[in-house]
């Protein structure tokens, strides 16, 4: 029986991520991991992209993982588990090791996904390997010192897409990966946050039990980029769903449910002011900025709804 | 046991793949070795195999899906060329830095631009430094007695290095030939089983796959990779010989052909060097004393023996089917290889390169002629006039 989702229980798990990693305090990097291993019961193989959580846990001779893990390069966590869950089926198929119900997860960040991996992400949805691909999405490239990628929000302050005295941040919203990835009509998708621990743990449960690849999209606080305090992390993130910047939802078969709705839906503003990347916009100068964003915003969630079935 | 089959150069390594019946293949096509993963993809489809193959969105893929499924323990193999190599190009160096044996036929070759589908050796050589061993095969048959080798040599505990078969695009991927092949089951038992030391599913023992190094530890693990290099050249031999006790033919570092007294010699590998035999035979009918290098293993690059091999001559003439651009006289890489070699060992042999088939440009033997003549005016005149020349290109 699978182990109760409830923080008494859960506590007393080994973690798979071995504390004594060096990513910094307060980093979502870590959280995401370590609930998502934590609500997984099977034995599981991780890949991992080029990125933070890569580089701040297998610092030669040391390792955080205390499970069978992998490290290829930048783009291709998604192929490097296509081969490693293919050889998995092989090797079980020739009787050269034992059938157990492994579990394959693959962690990218958003630059690692949504731009330099989106071709090996797409082909190994496409082909159906039984692997769950996570993105813990930060919304910038940190480990290269926060340049912006294709999931670094509109306005937001960031080395290559600074805010300077022409141009106020980036001039362009997030890439819908999430979508894009429902649209590979794959058994299941789904967008989480670590602030609400039970609906991520419940969603990388359904993700590593279908028959068939699954994709979470989750969001990870980095507070050097999103400038904010260490302490503050899980607020934050929580914000970004109040305000509907990230909602929660998931698309299971086809069917798409919102698995968590805002009571009050908040307006950006609050998830804007509590973090420094986006302290420009708040100059009188770049007012248009901030309605541009809550027009982005609102557009999407309607959207959403609809597909949802809420309205 | 044997039997003789009209197979082409991508025929008979699909063969060889058919026989070792690998784990894993994942491969994307590209030409010219597109016939090897069509006709490999067939035997999947009919059952002759059941190697699980991964029909991947690119050769990018391709490799970091053979790294992973080799890190996981499985014996894997894969095929490409040109483009293809090159947009391996990162994941080459990945494969062969975690000691993944995987098993990778290139056929050779030109890179782009201008695009061209035709054989030079820009590809492979493109990725000389990678950390992979490379095999240089003159025909079908050498391709599939190679790919058969491969495995046991990058298997090999003292080695575990990839391993590339190279054979020349067109000429001997899409020639047929007279190609002898094995039976499967005495294919099957020169192989053997692969049993890895670590793998990703021992759940049981974890390991960690690809770490980060600091300034503390990457320098001592390349040397690794150094030591590895090292010991390979004696495997290959060693797996060469127990080829020879098995089926018969018998495989070296490199081969030489009226080599022994000769006074000057063309080093040629791959395809070309069949042509470069017909023009030994036709001048030293006519009393002209020329030989032949033919070079098989280029990684580990077989320094020493090869000046030993040459060292009695009066020239030698490189033919290089590639170009290192901007390097000494803007030579080819098989050249300036040796030149090194030639000088570190004291041979004290005049050398010249002679650039010639790139993009598939044909070659023919009273070209070679041509080659072997200038090279007799060196051992003549003890001058070399033009270090680098181009044969067959309109200037
Ligand atoms: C092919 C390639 N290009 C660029 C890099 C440099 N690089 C390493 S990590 C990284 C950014 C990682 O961003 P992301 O995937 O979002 O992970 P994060 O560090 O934010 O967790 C970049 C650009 C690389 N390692 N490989
Ligand atoms: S820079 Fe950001 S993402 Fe990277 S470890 Fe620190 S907090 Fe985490
Ligand atoms: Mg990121």
């Amino acid at each position: 029986m699978a182990t109760k989702l409830n923080l008494k229980e859960l506590s007393k798990r080994e973690d798979r991520l071995a504390p004594g990693h060096r990513l910094c305090a307060g980093c979502g990097a870590g959280i995401v991991v370590r609930q998502i291993l934590a609500a997984i019961d099977e034995p599981v193989v991780l890949a991992n992209a080029t990125g933070c959580l890569e580089v701040s846990t297998t610092i030669f001779p040391y390792t955080s993982w205390r499970v069978p893990w992998i490290h290829n390069a930048f783009e291709n966590a998604a192929s490097t588990m296509s081969g490693v869950e293919t050889a998995y089926r092989a090797l079980v198929k020739r009787g050269k090791i034992p059938e157990q119900n492994v579990k394959f997860i693959a962690f990218g960040g958003d630059g690692g996904t949504y731009d330099i991996g989106i071709q090996a992400l797409s082909g190994a949805l496409e082909r159906g390997h039984k692997m769950m691909y996570v993105c813990y999405n930060n919304e910038a490239y940190m480990n290269t010192g926060i340049q912006r990628s294709s999931a670094t929000p509109l306005g937001a302050n960031t080395t290559t897409s600074p805010a300077g005295k022409v141009i106020p941040g980036k001039m362009q919203p997030r890439k819908d990966l999430t979508a894009i990835c429902a649209a590979h009509n794959i058994p299941y998708v789904a967008q989480a946050s670590p602030h609400n621990w039970r609906d991520l743990m419940e969603k990388a449960r359904k993700g590593v039990a279908a028959d068939g690849p699954a994709f979470l999209n989750v969001l990870s606080s980095c507070n050097r980029g999103w400038r904010h305090d260490t302490s503050t992390t899980v607020e934050v993130m929580k914000l970004a769903t109040e305000t509907c910047v990230w909602p929660l939802y998931e698309v299971e078969n086809g069917v798409w449910r919102l698995t968590y709705k805002p009571k009050v839906k908040k307006p950006v503003t609050e998830w804007l002011e509590a973090q420094g990347r986006f302290r420009h916009l708040f100059r009188p100068e770049n007012q248009y900025m901030i309605e541009r964003i809550q027009a982005d915003v609102d557009g999407k969630w309607e959207r959403l709804l609809k597909l949802c079935g809420e309205a | 046991m044997s039997e003789f089959k009209a197979l082409d150069g991508t025929g008979a390594v699909a063969e060889a793949m058919r026989q070792i019946n690998p784990d894993v293949v994942a491969a994307y096509p590209i030409t010219p070795q597109t016939a090897i993963v069509q006709t490999f993809s067939e035997f999947v489809a009919d059952g002759l195999v059941d190697t699980e193959f991964i029909t991947v969105e690119s050769e990018h893929s391709a490799l970091s899906a053979c790294v992973g499924a080799a890190a996981a323990g499985a014996r894997v193999m894969t095929a490409t060329s040109s483009a293809g190599l090159a947009f391996m190009w990162e994941i080459l160096y990945v494969a062969a830095s975690n000691r993944l044996p995987i098993i990778m036929t290139n056929v050779n070759r030109a890179l782009s631009a201008p695009i061209n589908i035709h054989c030079d050796h820009s590809d492979s050589m493109g990725a000389r430094d990678a950390g992979w061993i490379h095999l240089f095969c003159e025909n079908a048959q050498e391709a599939y007695d190679t790919v058969i080798q491969a495995v046991r040599i990058a298997e090999h505990p003292d080695v575990l290095l990839p391993v590339m078969v190279l054979f020349d695009g067109f000429i001997t991927s899409h020639a047929e030939e007279r190609v002898e092949i094995f039976d499967d089951a005495w294919v099957k038992a020169f192989v053997g089983e692969y049993k890895p030391k670590h793998s990703l599913l021992d759940l049981d023992h974890p390991v960690t796959y690809g770490p980060l190094d600091f300034t503390d530890y990457y320098f001592e693990h390349k040397r690794q990779q150094v030591e590895a290099m090292r010991h390979a050249q004696k495997v290959i031999l060693d797996v060469a010989d127990e080829f020879a006790k098995t089926f018969g033919r018998k495989y070296g570092l490199f081969e030489m052909y009226r080599l022994d007294d000769a006074e000057v010699a063309v080093v040629v590998s791959s395809s070309t060097a069949g042509t470069a035999r017909a023009a030994v035979d036709k001048l030293r009918a006519q009393g002209a004393k020329v030989g032949l290098l033919k070079p098989r293993v280029f990684r580990p690059f077989p320094a020493q023996e090869m000046v030993a091999a040459l060292q009695h001559l009066k020239a030698v003439g490189v033919m290089d089917r590639a170009i290192s651009f901007g390097s000494m006289g803007n030579a080819g890489p098989l050249f300036l290889e040796l030149a090194a070699a030639m000088k570190i060992y004291d041979a004290g042999v005049p050398m010249a390169d002679f650039v010639f088939g790139l993009g598939g440009r044909d070659i023919v033997p009273s070209q070679i002629e041509g080659v072997f003549r200038s090279l007799l005016q060196i051992a003549e005149t003890g001058k070399v006039s033009e270090l680098v020349s181009y044969v067959g290109v309109r200037e």
